[in-house]
C-alpha cells in the first residue's frame, strides 16, 4: 500500500512517550494550548487564482484554472469543480513522486466534499451553453512542506485561490448565437466565481482513547495520535463535511468537537476574507494609477507609483477635469472597456496595463512640484463627482467592472488626507521614499492640523 | 421531487426510521480464512479475509503489531453504467477509510510480524455501499476468528424534505441532501467511523447522527444473531 517505507521518518519510543505524557497535563510540545492554531499567513501570487498558505511550518500552494469543456451528461447545466493534490517529495521524506498516495487522495476528497457537495461554489453559473460548453474549474494543491495538519492548510489555500480567481468573460455570438467568444483579459474584465459560503476545515487529533483532543496537530503529534477527525464548517453554523476514520470515540466527544469547530469558523473566515480584500485592493490600485494614491499605496512600491503618477499629471496638467474628455479617450483606447464607462472624470482615471516599466521614463522634480500644486486644487472637487457617478456604496475591489471605479473611489476618499503630503513627496530621494509610512503619517497629521 | 409523501412513506414504502431488509451469510468463499456476504436491500457486498498470515512484503513489516490491508472495489456490473477501473479516487479513499475503521477494532498487537488482508467487493450498488462493506468485513473477520474489540456496525442516514431518513438508497442518496455514515462499536458505544457530505445545520446534524446510531445498533443485533446461528450450525455438524 505505502510503497517503500525505507525513507520514512520514524518516531522514537521516547519521543512518543514524551508527547503523550505532556498531553496528560495539557501541555503541547510547541507550547500551544490544546485548541490553539498556529500562525496563519495567506499570500497571493501574481496571477489570478494563486495562493500560498502557511500554517506554522506547513506550507501549501493552491492554484485555480478553468477550461471550457463539455458538461457531464447528467448535469448539462452545470460546470464542474475538480481538485488535484500533489504531495511534492520535497515536503516530506515519505512522499514519493508519481501516483498520489492514499493520504493524498483522502485529502483531495475531504476538500472536494467540503467545496462541491456543500455547494460552496456555484456550478450553475459556470455553464455557457447548456449541454455543450461549461467551465471546468480545476484546483491544484501543492504541498510544499509538511509540518502537520495538511488538510486545514490545503483547504484554506483552495478557498483563497478560489476567491481571487477570475475567469475570462465569454459571450455568445456568431451566426446563430451558438458560437462562444472568449474575451481576453485586456478586452473585458474577467469575472470572479460565485462563492456562496466558505467551508473551513478543522482537524482534531485524539489521544489516549479519545480522552484528550487537540486542534491543529503538528507533524510529531500526528505520528503519535490515536485517531483524528476533520470537520468542515462554515460561518453560518452549517456543517459541510466530516471525516473521521479509525479510533473509537464517544458521541459526546464528537459533538464537543463540532461545537469547537463552529465557534472558530467565524474568525478564520474573517481572516481569509480580509486577506483576499487586501489583495483585491492592491490589484485595483495597480491597475489604475492616480497621484493621490501614491501616498497611501504601501503595496506597489512608492517609487513606482510616484513616478508614474507624476508623469501622468505632468501630461495632463493643462487639461482640467471635465474637458479632458477627448484627450483621455485616446489614452483609454488602450484601456479596458470598464474604464470607458466611467470616463466622466477622466483625467484621474489613467490606467495603464500592468507591464509599464517605471524606470524607463525619467521625471523632473520641478515640473512635478508645480503640477502637484495645481492638481491639489482640482483634486478636491472631483471626488464628489465620481462618487455620484459610481453611485452605489462599496468597498474596494469586489466584482469586475465596478472593481476599478470602486477601488479608485475608496482611494479618492482616503486621498483627502494624504494628498497634501503628495506635494512634498516628489522632493525626496529614493532612499527616503522606501521608508514611507512613518514620515507620511507625521506629515499627514501636520498637514491636516 | 418528493422523497417522503405526506403520510410519511418513502419512495420504497418505508417509514423514516425503517431500514432495508438485511441478509447476511458467512463462509461463502471457501478458500478464504473468513468471508461473508451482506445485503442491505438491493446493495450486495461480499468480503473475504485472509490472515493472519506471513507478511508478504518484508519492508512493510511492523514489529509490534499486525499490518492490516484493505481493498475496496466495485464490480463493473454493480451499477447501471459500467464502472471505471478500481484505481479511481473514490475506491482509494474508501479502502483507506475501511482499513482504518477495521484497524481500530482488531487487536493487532496480538499478531506482530503478520498481515491481515480484507478484500471487499461490491456486487450490487444501491446506496449505502460503504456501510454494507464495513458490516461484511466485520462478519468476515469474525468468521476468520481474528480477535477484535467489538464488531463494527455501520449505517447511513440522511435528511430530505425536512425529515431525517435512515438507510438511504441510491435515489435518496443522489438527491443532493446530506448523507451521514456512522460506524459504531456497539458494546463500547464508541463511534469509529463518521463521514458526512453536503451541508447540514448543527442541530439537524445531531438528530441525523442519533438516528444513524440507532440504525447501527439494530444492525449490530442482526450481525450478532447471524454469528450465533452460524456457531450453532458448526456445533451441530460437529455432532455435539
Amino acid at each position: 500500500m505505502e510503497g517503500r517505507l525505507a525513507n520514512t521518518w520514524r518516531l522514537t519510543v521516547n519521543e512518543k512517550k514524551f508527547v503523550e505524557t505532556a498531553l496528560q497535563s495539557e501541555l503541547r510540545v510547541d507550547g500551544r494550548g490544546l485548541y490553539d492554531y498556529r500562525k496563519l499567513t495567506i499570500k497571493f501570487g501574481k496571477d489570478y487564482g494563486s495562493s500560498e498558505v502557511q500554517l506554522g511550518q506547513t506550507h501549501v500552494m493552491g492554484l485555480v484554472t478553468a477550461q471550457l469543456v463539455q458538461p457531464y451528461k447528467d448535469r448539462p447545466n452545470e460546470g464542474s469543480l475538480s481538485i488535484f493534490t500533489e504531495f511534492s517529495p520535497m515536503a516530506d521524506p515519505s512522499f514519493e513522486p508519481g501516483r498520489p498516495s492514499e493520504s493524498a487522495v483522502e485529502l483531495g476528497r475531504i476538500i472536494d466534499r467540503g467545496l462541491r457537495e456543500s455547494r460552496a461554489v456555484d456550478t450553475e453559473s459556470l455553464c455557457v451553453l447548456s449541454g455543450k460548453l461549461a467551465w471546468a474549474v480545476r484546483i491544484d494543491l501543492h504541498i510544499l512542506d509538511n509540518g502537520g495538519n495538511l488538510v486545514d492548510a490545503a483547504n484554506i489555500a483552495a478557498l483563497a485561490a478560489l476567491l481571487t480567481f477570475r475567469r475570462p468573460e465569454c459571450t455568445l455570438g456568431g451566426e446563430n448565437g451558438q458560437e462562444v467568444i472568449i474575451h481576453e483579459p485586456e478586452e473585458r474584465e474577467p469575472l470572479p466565481l460565485i462563492i456562496h459560503h466558505l467551508p473551513i476545515a478543522f482537524t482534531f487529533g485524539f489521544f489516549s482513547e479519545g480522552n484528550i483532543l487537540v486542534m491543529d496537530p503538528t507533524y510529531i503529534e500526528e505520528a503519535v495520535m490515536g485517531g483524528r477527525m476533520t470537520v468542515t464548517v462554515n460561518a453560518n453554523g452549517d456543517i459541510c463535511a466530516i471525516q473521521k476514520p479509525g479510533e473509537g470515540v464517544s458521541q459526546s466527544v464528537i459533538l464537543h468537537c463540532l461545537r469547537l469547530a463552529s465557534s472558530r469558523a467565524a474568525a478564520t473566515t474573517k481572516t481569509i476574507k480580509d486577506a483576499v480584500e487586501a489583495y483585491n485592493r492592491e490589484r485595483a490600485l495597480q491597475k489604475v494609477k492616480r497621484h493621490s494614491t501614491s501616498a497611501k499605496s504601501t503595496t506597489s512600491g512608492p517609487t513606482v507609483a510616484l513616478k508614474e503618477v507624476h508623469k501622468e499629471s505632468s501630461e495632463h496638467e493643462l487639461s482640467p477635469g471635465v474637458s479632458g474628455g477627448p484627450k483621455c479617450d485616446d489614452e483609454s483606447s488602450k484601456l479596458r472597456d470598464a474604464n470607458k464607462e466611467h470616463q466622466a472624470a477622466p483625467s484621474n482615471f489613467i490606467g495603464r496595463p500592468s507591464s509599464w516599466d517605471p524606470y524607463s521614463e525619467g521625471v523632473d522634480v520641478d515640473s512635478v512640484k508645480a503640477s502637484l500644486a495645481s492638481r491639489g486644487g482640482e483634486q478636491r472637487s472631483i471626488p464628489s463627482e465620481e462618487l455620484n457617478d459610481s453611485g452605489d456604496d462599496g468597498n474596494g475591489g469586489s466584482t469586475s467592472p465596478m472593481d476599478i471605479s470602486e477601488g479608485m473611489k475608496s482611494s479618492s476618499v482616503l486621498s483627502d488626507a494624504p494628498q497634501a503630503t503628495g506635494q512634498r513627496d516628489g522632493e525626496r530621494t529614493l532612499k527616503e521614499a522606501v521608508k514611507p509610512k512613518k514620515k507620511r503619517k507625521k506629515k499627514a497629521s501636520s498637514a491636516t492640523s | 421531487m418528493e422523497y417522503v409523501n405526506p403520510e410519511g412513506l418513502r419512495l420504497d414504502g418505508r417509514r423514516f426510521n425503517e431500514m432495508r431488509q438485511i441478509r447476511a451469510e458467512i463462509g461463502v468463499v471457501s478458500k478464504a480464512d473468513g468471508s461473508a456476504v451482506f445485503e442491505m436491500g438491493n446493495t450486495k457486498v461480499i468480503a473475504a479475509v485472509y490472515g493472519p498470515r506471513e507478511i508478504q512484503n518484508k519492508i512493510q513489516q511492523i514489529n509490534d503489531h499486525a499490518l492490516v490491508r484493505c481493498e475496496y472495489s466495485m464490480a463493473h456490473f454493480s451499477t447501471g453504467d459500467r464502472r471505471r477501473q478500481k484505481g479511481d479516487r473514490r475506491s482509494t479513499e474508501l479502502s483507506l477509510v475501511i482499513r482504518q475503521t477495521m484497524e481500530a477494532c482488531i487487536l493487532t498487537h496480538l499478531m506482530p510480524h503478520s498481515q491481515i488482508d480484507i478484500f471487499v467487493q461490491v456486487l450490487q450498488a444501491d446506496g449505502g455501499t460503504r456501510s454494507a462493506c464495513i458490516n461484511a468485513a466485520s462478519l468476515a473477520l469474525a468468521d476468520a476468528g481474528i480477535p477484535m474489540r467489538d464488531i463494527v456496525a455501520s449505517c447511513s442516514a440522511g435528511f430530505l424534505n425536512s425529515t431525517p431518513l435512515l438507510d438511504l438508497n441510491y435515489v435518496e442518496d443522489s438527491a443532493g441532501g446530506a448523507d451521514v455514515t456512522v460506524g459504531l462499536l456497539p458494546k463500547l458505544d464508541r463511534v469509529t467511523l463518521l463521514q458526512m457530505d453536503a451541508k447540514l445545520p448543527m442541530d439537524t446534524f445531531e438528530t441525523v447522527f442519533a438516528l444513524a446510531n440507532e440504525g447501527c445498533k439494530a444492525i449490530a443485533e442482526r450481525i450478532r444473531e447471524v454469528l450465533q446461528e452460524n456457531t450453532k450450525q458448526l456445533e451441530y455438524r460437529r455432532g455435539s
